[in-house]
């Protein structure tokens, strides 16, 4: 079966430093993948390259076959590669509805319409309200977004994310600065939508048992390249990374550091 | 439901406003005054054109007065081409409309993907260019010199001219209330609050941006019509930087992201700046009442970051709050008293 999503010696490069350097991956429709590594491994870095944030430097990113160096990040999320951002980017002077419905508009291509008033396209808010239900944000539909706690942002990130549905979801750290009591939350979230069956989810997380919960496979990288891509029986085995990586770290946790 | 009470209130509001507004010429029977008013109504045109671009799109433009000046020089060039009717009069604003149209969707698609700072800049060089085409082609405008010209015999009335600006000013404040209510006016606030996420949703912001700049140059333009009727003069200060200034400090003053904000703006300026140039004639340090203006739009932005219209309604949400804290509290009090 044609991979979803391919990459191919994808690098890039800031100044003298690959931050990403030739990572070859691919993954299968309905997959669950989750990204490991230490800080600075180049996860996120990884993330733009694949919705379009930034540019490679060398390689290319395959959706379904196609090459997507000639589209820019507007189209590769219109394509069907959404994502959540580690660092909590929502629309600050909004309220929480408003975020979500902006998604929920991009989703039902609610793009261009002028005559009526927004209030009117009541399938959009409806839409948006569920989505915050599902991530417990329902009674604070009304607060502005910027006045939330952390956590709450973090909610609310992800269900913008949600609200696009888009076929392959990557999430950048969703639990990021979480206390621990919210992070159940999100986990009863992904695993919810993992288990509905019709998404493709790419997850960089550092909390080992939430990975190990929910991934049909790990891949690990390190300074920027591609350590090892296999089940988590493989990669919690692989010596390689075992020495690299989870050596001193692993107990139960990794350290959290973000 | 206590939305829908709030903005009947509103509306109640708007209408005592207007009824003022349309009484004002018979009962106040003053030549200056209604002058006065029409020339709020047509900044306040302007002003809100000016806020399509910077208070919800977060755009800024130095470049503003270039349709003010499309549209001046349109009327003003075909009503003193042709006979000066109505029909020429309407004609012009619609010829000032296409071509400020046009040269905004131009201007807007090749220069708004640029850094927001290189498009003031350009914004400042394009008027500049097109106001040195005003001072230059002589045989059209009359340079700096500018001239006079007929308006409509019907405008000979001051007050069937407030009426006209007036109806204006009513019609282009529903249609951008509307306009920026809708879901694409969400998405110009979008774009304002968070253009790389808005992106990243799969919008393409470039095309918002220039949807603003087309909506703002247009309304602008129809600005300029009215003004140089106004006057029945026109020349090459319609384009000039002290009209991209006046509509932003206008804009600034009366609260940036609001419809209202630029009507109290220019409001404010438009009153301040009439009296202050009679205290001129005592005082002649008031000539130079753009220094005071330097000096209120350098207090506006540290003290009142969100205008008029925008501390006002701040303070009003804040004491709703408060007093929805105080209901509660109240509730709760019974409730210890009632067992
Ligand atoms: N825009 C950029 N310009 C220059 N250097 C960058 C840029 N983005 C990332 N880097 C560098 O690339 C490296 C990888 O960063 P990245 O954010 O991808 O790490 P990460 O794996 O996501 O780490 P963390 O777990 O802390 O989120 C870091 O050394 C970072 O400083
Ligand atoms: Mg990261």
């Amino acid at each position: 079966m044609e991979p979803i999503i391919r990459t191919k010696d994808l690098s890039i490069q800031f100044g003298g430093h690959k931050a990403v350097d030739r990572v070859n991956f691919e993954m299968p429709e309905k997959h669950f993948k989750s990204i490991i590594g230490p800080n600075g491994a180049g996860k996120t870095t990884f993330f733009n390259l694949l919705s379009g944030e930034l540019r490679p430097t060398e390689g290319d990113v395959f959706f379904k076959g196609e090459s997507l160096a000639k589209y820019s990040s507007v189209e590769r999320t219109r394509k069907g590669l959404g994502r959540s951002f580690q660092i909590t980017n929502v629309f600050p002077n909004l309220t929480v509805l408003e975020n979500v419905r902006l998604a929920v508009q991009s989703k039902e291509k609610v793009r261009f319409h002028f005559i009526k008033s927004y209030r009117s396209y009541k399938k959009i808010t409806e839409e948006a309200l569920v989505i915050l239900d599902q991530v417990l944000l329902l009674n604070k539909g009304e607060a502005i977004a910027s006045q939330l706690s952390h956590g709450e942002k973090r909610k609310l990130e992800i269900a913008m994310l949600l609200a696009l549905d888009t076929e392959v979801l990557l999430l950048d750290e969703p639990t990021a600065g979480m206390s621990l009591e919210e992070v159940p939350t999100i986990l009863d979230v992904i695993r919810t939508i993992k288990q509905r069956g019709n998404k493709t989810i790419l997850l960089i997380e550092h909390k080992m048992d939430m990975i190990l919960d929910l991934s049909d496979s790990i891949m690990v990288l390190f300074n920027g390249k591609l350590l090892a891509d296999g089940t988590p029986t493989e990669i919690m085995n692989n010596e390689t990374v075992q020495n690299a990586y989870l050596g001193g770290l692993y107990d139960g946790e990794l350290v959290e550091t973000s | 439901m206590k939305t829908s009470n709030l903005v009947s209130k509103y509306h109640v509001l708007f209408l005592i406003i207007l009824l003022f507004l349309i009484a004002f010429p018979f009962v106040a029977d003053s030549r200056t005054l209604t002058i006065l008013f029409t020339q709020i109504f047509i900044f306040s045109i302007l002003a809100m054109s000016y806020d399509i671009l910077l208070g919800y799109t977060g755009i800024v433009s130095f470049g503003h007065a270039m349709f003010f000046g499309i549209g001046a020089y349109a009327t003003a060039i075909l009503l003193n081409t042709f006979e000066p009717t109505i029909g020429v009069f309407i004609g012009s604003i619609a010829v000032g409309i296409v071509l400020s149209g046009f040269v905004s969707f131009l201007v807007g698609l090749l220069t708004l993907r640029l850094k927001s700072h290189f498009f003031a800049m350009l914004t400042l060089a394009i008027s500049g260019l097109l106001l040195v085409v005003a001072e230059k082609w002589r045989t059209v405008t009359k340079g700096n010199d500018g001239f006079t010209f007929r308006a409509p015999d019907i405008f000979k009335d001051r007050i069937v001219f407030y009426f006209c600006v007036l109806a204006c000013l009513v019609i282009v404040f529903l249609i951008l209330r509307r306009f920026v209510q809708s879901p694409l006016g969400r998405l110009l606030i979008a774009v304002r609050e968070n253009e790389q996420r808005t992106r990243s949703l799969g919008f393409k912001t470039l095309h918002y941006k220039v949807i603003a700049s087309v909506v703002a140059g247009v309304i602008a333009s129809l600005a300029g019509s009215l003004y140089a009727v106004s006057l029945r003069f026109v020349n090459t200060s319609v384009m000039a930087m002290d009209i991209t200034l006046d509509a932003l400090l206008m804009t600034i003053i009366g609260g940036v992201g609001t419809l209202v904000g630029p009507i109290v703006g220019s409001v404010v300026i438009e009153f301040a700046q009439h009296y202050l140039s009679g205290l001129a004639r005592d005082f002649p340090i008031f000539e130079r009442w753009i220094i005071f203006f330097g000096i209120i739009y350098i207090l506006a932005v540290i003290f009142f970051p969100k205008g008029i219209v925008g501390s006002i309604l701040q303070a009003l949400s804040k004491w709703k709050s408060k007093h929805e804290d105080r209901k509660i509290f109240a509730l709760e009090k019974d409730k210890e008293h009632s067992p």
